[in-house]
C-alpha cells in the first residue's frame, strides 16, 4: 500500500480583479510507495510547488485529495515534513533550538530532544554551529538545518520545494549528496520538487515529468541507477541517456511556457 | 568627500555629534552674549547653567525631576501593559482586529492634551490624571504599532513551523511572538518619547510638581534661564532612557542584529 496518495487533485485560483481564474494544475493523481525518491520535475510555473504545497496541507485543493497511508489530509502537520527553497529557520533561535522545535512542539522530554538534536546536527554535518543563529550561516548550513530541523520530527514523508535552488553550484552537488546519503541510509520517503533534471535524476528512483501550466504529469520514468550512487554517476553513459529523454520531456514544456508568457 | 552610506569610525561620529552641541552652544552664546537678542526673551547659557543650578541647590529641583520620571514611567508602562497583549491578539487574530482596529485608528488621532480639561474633572488633578494623560496618548499608539509588526511576521515561518505540527497557540507563542518581539521593543521605545510630550503638557495645567510646574511658574517669573533648563533637563533625560532601551534592546534580541 502507497504511503501517499494523491487523487484527482487540481486547484484553481480565483481571477484578479474580474479576470478569468486561472488553472494552476489539471486533476492529477500520483502514488508515493514505502520508501520512494520521487522528484517532480517541471518548468517553472507549472505549478508543481502548488502539489507540494498541497500535500504539506498549507493550500487547499480545488477538487481531489490527498491520501497518507489510507487518511486524507485536511492541513498541515508533522508528519509530512518540509524544507522549502526559501530560507525558513527561526531566526531567534540558534542551529539546535530550530531542529529541536518541532520535538518541542510535541513536548518531549528534554534528554530525548537533546539526544535526537545531536543526533542530526552530526547527520547534516554542523557539529560546532549549534549556538549558532540562522543568519551566521551560509546558505548551505542553513538548508542543512532546515533539513535536519524536518527529519528530526521522524515524518513519514518528507517533501522538499527546490530546497537547494537558491544555492551555488558546488554547494548543490554537495547537498545533493548529503540528502541523497541519508535517504539511502534511512529510506524516507521523499517527494521532491526541482527543475534541474541532473538534480532529478542524481537523487530520484522516480522522475514524475509536469507539463506546463495547467500542469500535470506527463510521463513517470523510474531511474535505475544503482545505490549508493556516487556523483561520478553522472557522467556514466546510463545517467546521460536518462539526461537526454528527460530535456526531451521537458523542453518541449518550456517552449510552450514561453510561448504563455510564463 | 562624502560618499553615500559609507560609514564613519565610531571617534568619527562622537567627534561629529559632540561637535554639533558645541555649535549650537557657541551659537546661543554669540547670539545672547553678544546683546542680538534681549535677555528678557531668552537667557543666555551661563544664566540658564546658573538658574539650573540654583533650582537643583535650594529649589529641590530633583524632586520635581523624580515625579516626572516617576508619571512618565507608570503611565507608559500601564500602557504596555494592556496595549502590548491587545496589539498582538489583534495582530494574530484577524477578527479580533476586525473589531477593534477602526476604534483604535480614530481613537490614535484624538489628541492626549484635548483630554486634560475632562479627566481632571474625572479624576482630578492628581497623578491618576497624569497618569491617563500619558496613558491615553502611549495606549493606541502601541496597539496599532504591535499589531502591525504581529501581522507582518513572515508568512513562510508559519508556514514552516505548521508543517513542524506546530498548532494556533504554538504558531503564536512561539513564532508571533519572537518573531515580533524586536519590533515591539523599537516601537516601544519611539512611544516612550512621545510620553514625555505628554507628561510635560499634562504638567503645564492643574499641577503642584514636576518638570512642567516648574516651567509653568518660571514663566510667570520671566526666568527663561529656568525654562531653557527645565527643557534641557527633559532631553538629557529622554536621550538617557533612549540609550538604556536600546541597550536593552540589543541585550534581549542578539539574533536580529545585522
Amino acid at each position: 500500500m502507497p504511503t501517499l496518495a494523491i487523487e484527482g487533485l487540481s486547484r484553481t485560483f480565483p481571477g484578479v480583479r474580474g479576470g478569468a481564474p486561472t488553472r494552476a494544475i489539471e486533476p492529477t493523481s500520483l502514488r508515493v510507495a514505502d520508501n520512494d525518491f520521487l522528484c517532480l520535475l517541471g518548468p517553472s510555473g507549472c505549478g508543481k510547488s502548488t502539489l507540494l504545497r498541497m500535500v504539506a496541507g498549507l493550500d487547499q485543493p480545488t477538487t481531489g485529495r490527498v491520501l497518507l497511508d489510507g487518511a486524507p489530509v485536511t492541513g498541515p502537520g508533522a508528519d509530512r515534513g518540509m524544507v522549502f527553497q526559501s530560507y525558513t529557520l527561526f531566526p531567534w533561535l540558534t542551529v539546535e533550538e530550530n531542529i529541536g522545535f518541532g520535538l518541542r512542539e510535541r513536548a518531549l522530554p528534554s534528554a530525548e530532544r537533546a539526544r535526537i538534536v545531536a543526533h542530526y546536527v552530526e547527520r547534516v554535518g554542523l557539529r560546532g554551529f549549534e549556538r549558532h543563529y540562522p543568519r551566521m550561516l551560509s546558505g548551505g548550513m542553513q538548508q542543512r538545518t532546515a533539513l535536519a530541523r524536518a527529519l528530526a520530527n521522524d515524518p513519514k514523508v518528507l517533501l522538499l520545494d527546490e530546497p537547494f535552488g537558491a544555492l551555488d553550484h558546488q554547494t548543490r552537488a554537495l547537498m545533493q549528496e548529503l540528502l541523497l546519503g541519508i535517504w539511502e541510509a534511512d529510506r524516507k520517503t521523499v517527494l521532491f520538487v526541482t527543475h534541474d533534471i541532473d538534480e532529478a535524476i542524481f537523487m530520484a528512483n522516480r522522475v514524475a515529468v509536469m507539463t506546463a501550466r495547467p500542469g500535470r504529469i506527463k510521463s513517470d520514468i523510474a531511474i535505475e541507477l544503482p545505490h549508493p550512487r556516487h556523483y561520478t554517476v553522472k557522467t556514466t553513459p546510463a545517467f546521460s541517456e536518462y539526461k537526454a529523454r528527460l530535456t526531451d520531456e521537458i523542453r518541449v514544456e518550456s517552449i510552450r511556457a514561453a510561448e504563455m508568457g510564463a | 568627500m562624502l560618499k553615500p552610506l559609507v560609514p564613519v569610525s565610531r571617534t568619527a561620529r562622537v567627534a561629529l555629534g559632540i561637535a554639533f552641541f558645541a555649535l549650537f552652544f557657541l551659537a546661543w552664546g554669540a547670539a545672547t552674549l553678544g546683546g542680538f537678542v534681549n535677555r528678557t526673551f531668552l537667557a543666555d547659557p551661563i544664566t540658564m547653567v546658573a538658574s539650573g543650578w540654583r533650582l537643583l541647590v535650594v529649589h529641590g529641583f530633583y524632586v520635581d525631576i523624580g515625579v516626572t520620571v516617576w508619571r512618565v514611567v507608570g503611565g507608559f508602562v500601564l500602557a504596555a501593559a494592556v496595549g502590548v497583549p491587545l496589539g498582538m491578539a489583534m495582530g494574530a487574530y484577524k477578527s479580533i482586529e476586525a473589531f477593534f482596529e477602526p476604534f483604535v485608528s480614530f481613537a490614535r488621532y484624538l489628541p492626549a492634551s484635548a483630554f486634560i480639561p475632562l479627566l481632571i474633572l474625572w479624576a482630578g488633578i492628581g497623578e491618576t490624571q497624569k497618569l491617563l494623560v500619558i496613558f491615553i496618548g502611549c495606549f493606541f499608539q502601541i496597539v496599532l504599532m504591535v499589531a502591525v509588526s504581529v501581522g507582518s511576521t513572515r508568512r513562510d515561518l508559519v508556514e514552516a513551523a505548521y508543517t513542524l505540527g506546530a498548532r494556533a497557540s504554538g504558531i503564536v507563542r512561539r513564532v508571533l511572538l519572537p518573531s515580533s518581539a524586536p519590533d515591539i521593543a523599537e516601537s516601544l521605545r519611539l512611544v516612550l518619547g512621545w510620553a514625555w510630550t505628554y507628561v510635560i503638557v499634562a504638567e503645564l495645567i492643574g499641577a503642584s510638581s514636576g518638570i512642567g510646574h516648574m516651567i509653568t511658574d518660571s514663566q510667570a517669573l520671566l526666568d527663561t534661564g529656568q525654562i531653557i533648563f527645565g527643557i534641557v533637563v527633559i532631553g538629557v533625560v529622554g536621550l538617557v532612557s533612549d540609550y538604556l532601551f536600546k541597550a536593552l534592546n540589543h541585550r534581549l534580541f542578539p539574533w536580529s542584529l545585522a
